[in-house]
């Protein structure tokens, strides 16, 4: 029953063809029986194009390996030089019994703090100031905005951005090192600097 | 050396006027003492009679050590006191006995019991002016009588309800008891119902004056610092540390509660001080351009008003004379920080305590005496600290303390008492000094107290709860 439309539109298409041919139509190749050759054939081309499916699945797979290795590579890069940046950031300055004054080799030190924020547009810090414990416990709060203050202001100097530097003090209430002897001393009369924001991926300067 | 050296001779050419010259006298003294004038013996004898109510007992107790703490008088602890009643008996074997013989000008005494059941007599054998019984009064009251020795005769008796020993109210009544009779017998103000906050481990602690009762009164998470009473006694007030900002708060004693400060904790704000009405409150304000000193009204929540500008340098740690006419405060404007005083608006700025440039160390921490006639600070002397007192009227500055390490004096509502933080004893602590005659006693013997503030005298509303 279903092979009477078919057979019918295969005529009226032979048909078609027929009226339309200015030109003979190529002889149609001969649906050759299945021999053992075309079998062969086949089979082959078939194989061949499977192993080819097969070759480019495993090279897509190497690729993709690859590539996530590269970026995992390139992360840990990446943090392995946000991590270096961020401990050169947080380098400690420290200062003379009861001054605010930037010691000479310390301005080394704020410089490599200038070159990160130019190389890092998006980090913001804060600086706080602290003090030995020999000092009152009122006027080192003072002293320590001072020293936070000397610090923002070489860095402001140096072309950063004020907006970019918070300062706080502590005065003496949070030592470095709670002992009470000159070597703690001269550990507690310092600044630190803390990330504020956009430090999670710093670029080396 | 040298310095040292200058500064004892201005001490000593202070010092010289003075009618009594306190320094260190206390048993673990080993330093300089420079013109002790005290003589034991021109005070006052005072004797706490025991009674035959034990339940009074540490009311007896308690105001016996208030008496012996005002340093007012010589406290006269009587041999084997237990066997010494109110009554003697009437024929006493007493030492050395008077003629009985009334006279015109009061001076009653003899060898029987005078008025009141007390034997004159012997207390003032014994070397008393004053006696003073505490006695039951039925229901939870008792009488204190203060009884006129020389005079042989009851000169006040004090009657006053007693909460329960177990009230937490009960010992500041006692301590009200101790005032009155000091109030009775001098008519000297007493020092016994006050009590000091102070600062250990970040946080706020009241203690009262005689070392009992010490209770937190600050118990957040955050550091704290710098207490400050208000006149009234009714509150105080302190800073705590917000993400590297200085918050003020100020909190009510009687119902704990405390409020921050309008304007304050946007910077590093600090060294909290209440005017005399109570209305303003002084303050420290650290900000990039260096510290200044700020008002602000606290009574209407409004009117941030800077007082002083020192772009190049620091000004902090205000404090009113009573008048609340003027404000002393610390300045480094001529280099390290010396003491100032300007007018309570911030004009008429000048040197307080004179120092010599160059020579004198770093001076912080003042405060104005109660009774407006001295303003107690530290200075830096050969690398420790060291209480001073200037006289406001003459600008003469006398070192207080010489042994380790002494900071941050607060002075007693009688002008003539002040704690203190001293290292004396091998750690800082808190202690009382009494300038008057030099005793030094601990008033809280634990490590690391400190930033003391004494109380005004405590008024009756204003007992914390717990």
């Amino acid at each position: 029953m279903k092979r009477l439309p078919l057979l019918l539109l295969s005529g009226l298409a032979v048909a078609i063809v027929a009226a339309c041919g200015g030109k003979k139509p190529e002889p149609v190749t001969p649906v050759a029986g299945p021999d053992a050759d075309s079998l062969a054939r086949a089979q082959r081309a078939h194989e061949d194009s499977m192993r080819a499916a097969q070759d480019e699945a495993d090279r897509r797979a190497r690729e993709d390996a690859d590539r996530q290795r590269r970026i995992a590579d390139s992360l840990a890069a990446i943090g392995q030089t946000t991590n270096a940046v961020k401990t050169l950031l947080a380098t400690l300055i420290h200062f003379d019994y009861d001054k605010a004054l930037i010691r000479g080799g310390d301005a080394s030190v704020l410089d490599q703090k200038v070159s990160i924020l130019q190389a890092n547009p998006g980090l913001r810090i804060r600086v706080s100031g602290h003090c030995d414990e020999r000092g009152s416990d009122e006027y080192n709060l003072a002293l320590g905005n001072r020293r936070a203050t000397a610090a923002k202001q070489y860095l402001v100097s140096h072309g950063i951005d004020a907006s970019r530097i918070e300062t706080v003090s502590y005065g003496e209430e949070r030592p470095a090192d709670p002992a009470h002897d000159e070597e703690a001393w001269a550990k507690n009369r310092r600044d630190e600097f803390e990330i504020l924001a956009g430090g999670d991926a710093l670029k080396q300067p | 050396m040298t310095r040292t050296l200058a500064l004892t001779a201005l001490s000593l050419a202070v010092v010289a006027p003075v009618r009594l010259s306190a320094q260190d006298t206390s048993a673990v003294d080993r330093g300089v003492r420079i013109g002790i004038l005290y003589r034991p013996g021109v005070r006052p004898g005072i004797v706490v009679l025991t009674g035959r109510a034990p339940a009074l007992d540490s009311v007896r107790a308690i105001m016996a050590r208030d008496i012996d703490y005002s340093d007012r008088f010589e406290l006269i602890t009587l041999p084997g006191s237990d066997s010494i009643r109110l009554a003697a008996p009437p024929s006493p074997p007493v030492p050395g006995p008077r003629p009985a013989a009334g006279t015109a000008a009061g001076k009653t005494s003899g060898g029987a019991a005078s008025a009141g059941g007390l034997n004159y007599p012997l207390y003032q054998a014994l070397g008393a002016d004053f006696a003073v019984a505490v006695t039951p009064a039925g229901g939870d009251s008792a009488v204190v009588t203060v009884h006129d020795v020389a005079g042989g005769a009851v000169r006040r008796e004090v009657r006053s309800r007693l909460p329960p020993l177990t009230d937490p109210a009960f010992r500041m009544a006692v301590h009200r008891l101790s005032d009155r009779v000091l109030e009775a017998t001098l008519g000297a103000p007493g020092i016994a119902a006050t009590r000091v906050l102070f600062v250990m481990d970040g946080k706020v602690y009241v203690i009262d004056q005689d070392g009992a009762e010490r209770r937190l009164v600050s118990s957040t998470d955050h550091s704290a610092m710098s207490p400050a009473w208000a006149a009234d006694g009714r509150r105080f007030s302190y800073m705590e540390f917000w993400q590297g900002h200085g918050r003020l708060f100020v909190q009510d004693v009687a119902s704990g509660k405390r409020a921050p400060v309008p304007t304050t904790g946007q910077a590093l704000d600090f060294t909290p001080a209440f005017s005399p009405d109570g209305k303003i409150l002084a303050f420290s304000r650290a900000i990039e351009e260096g510290t200044d000193v700020y008002t602000v009204n606290i009574k209407d929540g409004c009117c941030l008003q800077r007082l002083t500008v020192g772009r190049f340098y620091d000004n902090l740690s205000p404090t009113y004379s009573p008048d609340g006419q003027r404000i002393a405060f610390v300045s480094t404007r001529a280099g390290l920080p010396q003491i100032y005083v300007m007018g309570a608006d911030g004009t008429d700025q000048q040197l307080f305590a004179p120092f010599d440039y160059g020579a004198t160390g770093s001076s912080n921490a003042p405060e104005w005496s109660p009774d407006g006639q001295a303003v107690a600070f530290h200075r830096d002397v050969g690398g420790t600290l060291q209480v001073f007192v200037l006289d406001v009227r003459t600008r003469a500055v006398r070192q207080l303390t010489s042994v380790g390490r002494n900071e941050d004096p607060t002075w007693a509502p009688d002008s003539r008492h002040m704690a203190f933080v001293s290292d004396r004893s091998g750690y800082r602590q808190l202690w009382i000094i009494d300038l008057e005659t030099g005793r030094i006693r601990p008033l809280l013997q634990q490590s690391g107290a400190r930033l003391p503030a004494w109380s005004p005298r405590l008024p009756e509303t204003a007992s914390p709860t717990p």
